[in-house]
């Protein structure tokens, strides 16, 4: 990186120091920061639009719409979730491979299960085999992305259908005097009130996320844990230029403060939605 | 003319999709030094990775390189993640059953135990050894105390800390940490494992065959011995 680490044996204290945290390993552990806080920005949302739409699904009129609703809730919730990323993005990938398969190679001979392998067409491939190493873990990532939404979106879906149940039933049915039809009484007062009810369990479900990012190695995605371990692990002088024991402690403890501070950032923020959403309602925390 | 240039531009096209479908992906592990681990640049390296390039220029495949953790390394195999497995991953019965395997690119070498001091007996002491190895199949086997961690190096923490009594691993693997002088080697060795080979898919014939005849160049003309030498990582053939 700068011009005087050529040799950093001969370097010391912070100039060492300075050439140590800036070699291209180093910069692949910076860059999981953003992987883990892209993941959480793009699974965030899409959990709770599942969680939605789980919870609408479950309080449907419409018989199958409501069984849809309840069985996801209740499944996704029970499976451990080191089994459900271990075995759910392996058949999520080769769903998606299938499909692809059965449209892209009708014409395939060979069966694709051969023993204990899982054989599709070249063109059915996802991605292709002959896209660059970037596209994989892209794909990787979005696969990653797609799972902990499924799963987070089950929970945050039980906590929307409680909360959409802790409205208060007078409210609906002014909403009925006053000649709104179901979807508009919905839209209109129930789902804007919801959310104080939802919001304590979905603050929850978000530190939870948090801490559950470090899931993301079993799926192949190289994270803040997985650098840790990697960098922290003992260098022998033969295999670097750094040579150093074993530092994982102190690479878990940078770890520790990272988590530590955007969980207490995350607290903050909720406060303060919590506050706004509390403005005006009749309960005890909305008194003024 | 422009009938001349549509077809060269066919040709091209055609050639570089026929090169471009050659695209081998290697999965190894990282975490293995010498035999492969992360360099300072991020990138893997070691005997494997210069192994692997030189196999895949003469079998003139265009190969990219993945990691995976050890753990999982055969079922993302299997699943297609990638093509093949150059990890130190020594050619057993059990494994044969599973994938397929090239022919060894390093000859069976006796596994070794690291350990604070020498008084160590084996027999009655905690061994820890990595999760899914040869090693740790052995001291299962002789129904001797083990311990399984997820990586190499938790293996000789768990020695350091005290939660083990000596390690089982690779010579090449356990030796540089005997360089400081803090851990030793114990005399005793185990011969196991019929040296180390890449894995294939069973289904992934054509592309066995492709390395097969590779590592065969490579030990016909003594390059592979010299790689063996450079990177200390076994005996040579």
């Amino acid at each position: 990186m700068f011009n005087y680490c050529v040799d950093p044996a001969s370097l010391e204290g912070l100039t060492w120091l300075s050439c140590y945290l800036t070699t291209g390993k180093h910069m692949g552990l910076y860059w999981s920061f953003l992987t883990v806080l892209a993941l959480l920005a793009i699974t965030a949302p899409t959990a709770l639009l599942f969680g939605f739409a789980g919870a609408t699904a479950a309080r449907s009129h419409v018989g199958p719409l409501r069984w849809i609703g309840k069985i996801y809730i209740s499944v996704v919730r029970g499976v451990p979730d080191i089994a459900f990323f271990l075995f759910f993005v392996i058949a999520l990938d080769q769903g998606f491979e299938w499909i692809r398969h059965q449209i892209l190679c009708p014409d395939w001979p060979d069966p694709i299960r051969q023993g204990n392998d899982f054989i599709v067409c070249q063109q059915a491939k996802l991605p292709l085999s002959t896209s660059p190493q970037w596209v994989h873990e892209v794909y990787g990532f979005f696969v990653a992305a797609l799972t902990f939404a499924i799963v987070f979106g089950a929970f945050a879906a039980n906590v929307l259908y409680g909360a959409m149940r802790a409205v208060p039933k007078a409210q609906l049915e002014t909403a009925e005097a006053f000649g709104m039809s179901r979807a508009q009484s919905f839209r209109r007062i129930l789902v804007p009130q919801m959310w104080l009810y939802a919001l304590p369990g979905l603050s929850n479900l978000w530190m939870i996320l948090i801490k559950a990012t470090p899931l993301l190695f079993l799926l192949g995605v190289e994270d803040i844990v997985y650098w840790a371990r990697e960098l922290g692990g003992t260098k022998q002088a033969r295999f670097t230029e750094y040579p150093h024991g074993d530092w994982r402690a102190i690479y878990f403890f940078g770890l520790l403060v990272f988590y530590l501070c955007f969980t207490r950032v995350s607290e903050i923020v909720l406060e303060k939605v919590n506050r706004r959403l509390l403005k005006g309602q009749a309960t005890i925390g909305g008194a003024p | 003319m422009k009938k001349l240039i549509a077809t060269t531009a066919v040709l091209a096209i055609s050639a570089s999709a026929a090169f471009a479908q050659d695209v081998v992906r290697m999965g190894t592990e990282g975490a293995y030094a010498p035999w492969n681990f992360i360099n300072d640049a991020g990138e893997v390296d070691g005997f494997e990775r210069e192994l692997g390039d030189e196999l895949c220029a003469r079998a003139e495949l265009n190969c990219e390189w993945v990691t995976n953790e050890w753990d999982s390394i055969i079922p993302n195999l299997v699943s297609g993640n990638y093509d093949t497995i150059i990890a130190g991953m020594s050619v057993t019965a059990e494994r044969d059953e599973v994938i397929d395997f090239t022919q060894p690119y390093t000859p069976p070498d006796p596994s070794n135990y690291l350990a604070m001091s020498m008084d160590v007996d084996v027999e009655n002491a905690v061994i820890a050894a990595q999760a899914a190895t040869i090693q740790a199949g052995f001291i299962a086997e002789q129904g001797w105390n083990l311990v399984e961690f997820a990586t190499p190096e938790e293996t000789v923490a768990a020695v350091r800390n005290g939660e083990a009594d000596a390690v089982l691993a690779d010579f090449a693997y356990l030796k540089p940490f005997t360089d400081d002088g803090s851990m030793v080697l114990l005399e005793r060795a185990e011969m196991i494992g019929g040296g180390v080979g890449m894995g294939v898919r069973e289904s992934d014939g054509e592309l066995r065959a492709k390395f097969d005849a590779a590592i065969q160049s490579m030990k016909d003309d003594g390059t592979l011995n010299a790689l063996i030498t450079k990177w200390e990582v076994a005996s040579t053939w």
